[in-house]
């Protein structure tokens, strides 16, 4: 099972002492906490994508690229990427090319957006949300399959004979979730492509969460990818965490308080009952995580969200340290227990690499406009010539 | 054969007790009796607001409902006929009442069969259940029966048009209340009881997504 964190990218002031960082500031934030759960052995990081402030989200492929850089295993991810105003085309390149960058250690999450205006900044409508999220994902997933795709669709000018570079590495497409917290239309989406579902479940109750994941299991099995408890699955959550509950309490209300999205709402404590945030000890963190597979089943991945209300990054850093030092070590045997045979592990770039039968250039070489020589061409007269 | 029909009732009275729950009380027994009438039973449940205020708040900002107010929402949504009663605050019905439509699905009402009820200090706030909340329900795609129910304070002590004589001479607030009833009953028994499609069940086939693009 697969543990991580995922950050929306929010400047966000700090309540309790009234600064707020800069974007500058932010974005470096950004780098070192990913570094971080590398250092402390986390297995993924994904940032959010968003187009207005106050986050500095954009571009995540340059904020992924850089983090991939300077680290080694961590596999990166996105929460979400914007398949409903992105061009798929532009999606399938910057993609790919990170896969190659880092060696493979790239996944991503689709999602539509939420944020009404970033649709008509991008020339799109949110009324065609489902639609969007359904043709231009069905563009994509050819792109990385196809070398050649030919294509006409409602929402992009068509495409001839287009071919998306790079092509993935060692001819293994990126694997993809497709993350929903209301729309059954993208839990049935991902059980047809049979890629993985992931339920932000971090401002949701757990019964609303398990319809959404039952109802994809059941779709993941009905499209022939194999039996529903085998289907890919993955949960958001959110801790904050201190040796004594009370003093995790203490410190983390003001935070919640007055946090965007929820703050000013309902009391940490309701929330805390209502939703997977867990602000205790470690052990209350554990005992609460580890009983999500009996609402959800046998899952892949487990994604945190720790830097968000205007928290400083050394107290995220400090978080993030205990999660993977303290948390996460437990959390995985736990899980392992009673954990079937068959149940898969989420899709990495080597898995996929082993289940297609090894590693294979997919390199496309053009063909050269004066000569109509291809590299292929000149290749075989070179191997010609040499005997 | 008897057969049943579940009802809701939603008072957004703030007061107690409140003449808003009062008159939808007097709806609901009416219409009881109507149904009663046409051998139809009636599972009523009942919606006080009040109790849901700070709930619905919290579901406004956070974007989901606590346990209580899930139900409530549940119990409406569910229901074969609505009856919804409002006091009339500024003009229109109350915030709280229509913080509790918001939430609702917009869908969720759709076909379903309403009877509209209003309180207010004087009657010349009634036409807001004609200008206000008739076009609520109507956007909401709700069949509204013809007549609503205002009851100012005044109807509460309104003499029956009878000869002086008895209390049972009806006065123009419970005419009123037996003909919206009456309308409402008919309209409700006059449909099957309704099924609540759950998308999570059934879900639209991708196939079909795809080829609606």
């Amino acid at each position: 099972m697969q543990f991580g964190i995922f950050t929306v990218g929010d400047v966000t002031t700090d309540p309790t002492t009234g600064r707020t960082p800069t974007e500058h500031e932010r974005i470096k934030a950004t780098v070192a906490i990913a570094k971080k759960a590398e250092e402390v052995g986390l297995d993924v990081f994904a940032t959010g994508e968003h187009h207005n402030p106050p986050f500095i989200a954009s571009a995540p492929t340059t904020t992924l690229a850089y983090i991939g850089a300077q680290t080694e295993r961590i596999i990166l991810s996105t929460a979400t990427t914007l398949i409903t105003t992105t061009d798929p085309v532009l999606i399938a390149e910057n993609y790919a090319k990170l896969q190659h960058l880092t060696d493979g250690r790239v996944d991503l999450m689709m999602g539509r957006g939420n944020t009404g205006p970033v649709y008509p900044w991008f020339g799109k409508d949110i009324r065609d949300g489902i639609a969007l999220a359904v043709e231009n994902y069905a563009l994509l997933h050819r792109l990385w399959r196809e070398d050649v795709v030919d294509w006409q669709g409602r929402f992009r000018t068509p495409l001839q004979g287009f071919t998306s570079t790079p092509r993935p590495l060692d001819g293994v497409p990126p694997f993809v979730w497709h993350g929903s917290i209301r729309s059954p239309e993208i839990a049935e989406q991902a059980a047809y492509y049979g890629d993985g579902f992931f339920h932000n479940n971090i401002f949701w109750p757990m019964s609303h969460t398990k319809q959404m994941v039952n109802l994809y299991r059941r779709r993941f099995e009905h499209y022939g990818h194999g039996p529903a408890d085998t289907a890919i699955v993955g949960l958001g959550g959110q801790v904050f965490m201190r040796p004594n509950s009370q003093d995790a309490i203490r410190e983390f209300r003001p935070y919640f308080d007055v946090a965007p999205v929820y703050g000013h709402g309902p009391s940490l404590e309701e929330f805390m009952e209502q939703t997977p945030l867990t602000v205790g000890s470690p052990q209350q963190v554990i005992d609460r995580y580890a009983a999500m597979r009996d609402h959800v089943g046998h899952y892949q991945r487990q994604l945190f969200l720790m830097d968000h209300a205007g928290l400083p990054l050394d107290v995220v850093l400090e978080q993030i340290e205990i999660l993977g030092t303290e948390v996460v070590p437990v959390l995985r045997r736990e899980m392992a227990i009673g954990r079937p045979e068959h149940i898969p592990d989420a899709p990495t770039h080597a898995s996929l690499v082993a289940a297609a039968g090894g590693a294979r250039d997919t390199t496309v070489h053009a063909e050269d406009d004066v000569t109509g020589r291809t590299a292929e061409n000149a290749a075989a007269e070179n191997a010609e010539a040499a005997r | 054969m008897t057969t049943s029909r579940r009802i809701a009732v939603v008072s957004a009275g703030l007061r107690q007790p409140s003449s808003t729950r009062l008159l939808a009380d007097r709806l609901a027994d009416a219409a009881g009796r109507q149904f009663t009438a046409r051998d139809v039973d009636v599972d009523l449940r009942v919606v006080e607001l009040r109790e849901h205020a700070h709930d619905l708040t919290n579901h406004l900002l956070s974007g989901f409902p606590s346990t209580s107010l899930e139900r409530a929402i549940e119990a409406v949504t569910t229901a074969d006929g609505l009856i919804a009663v409002s006091p009339i605050f500024t003009a229109s019905y109350s915030g709280l009442f229509k913080t509790f439509f918001d939430v609702v699905d917009a869908d969720a009402l759709d076909g379903m069969p309403v009877l509209l009820g209003a309180t207010g200090g004087t009657e010349r706030h009634s036409l807001a259940l004609e200008h206000a909340m008739r076009p609520l329900f109507t956007y909401l795609h709700a069949i509204v029966v013809p007549t609503a129910v205002y009851a100012a304070t005044s109807d509460w002590g309104a003499e029956g048009a009878g000869d002086g004589a008895g209390a049972t001479a009806p006065t123009g607030l419970t005419r009123r209340i037996e003909r919206g009833a009456r309308e409402f009953a008919e309209l409700v028994t006059g449909r099957e009881p309704r099924q609540a499609a759950d998308p999570f069940a059934v879900p639209t086939p991708f196939e079909q997504l795809l080829a609606e693009n």
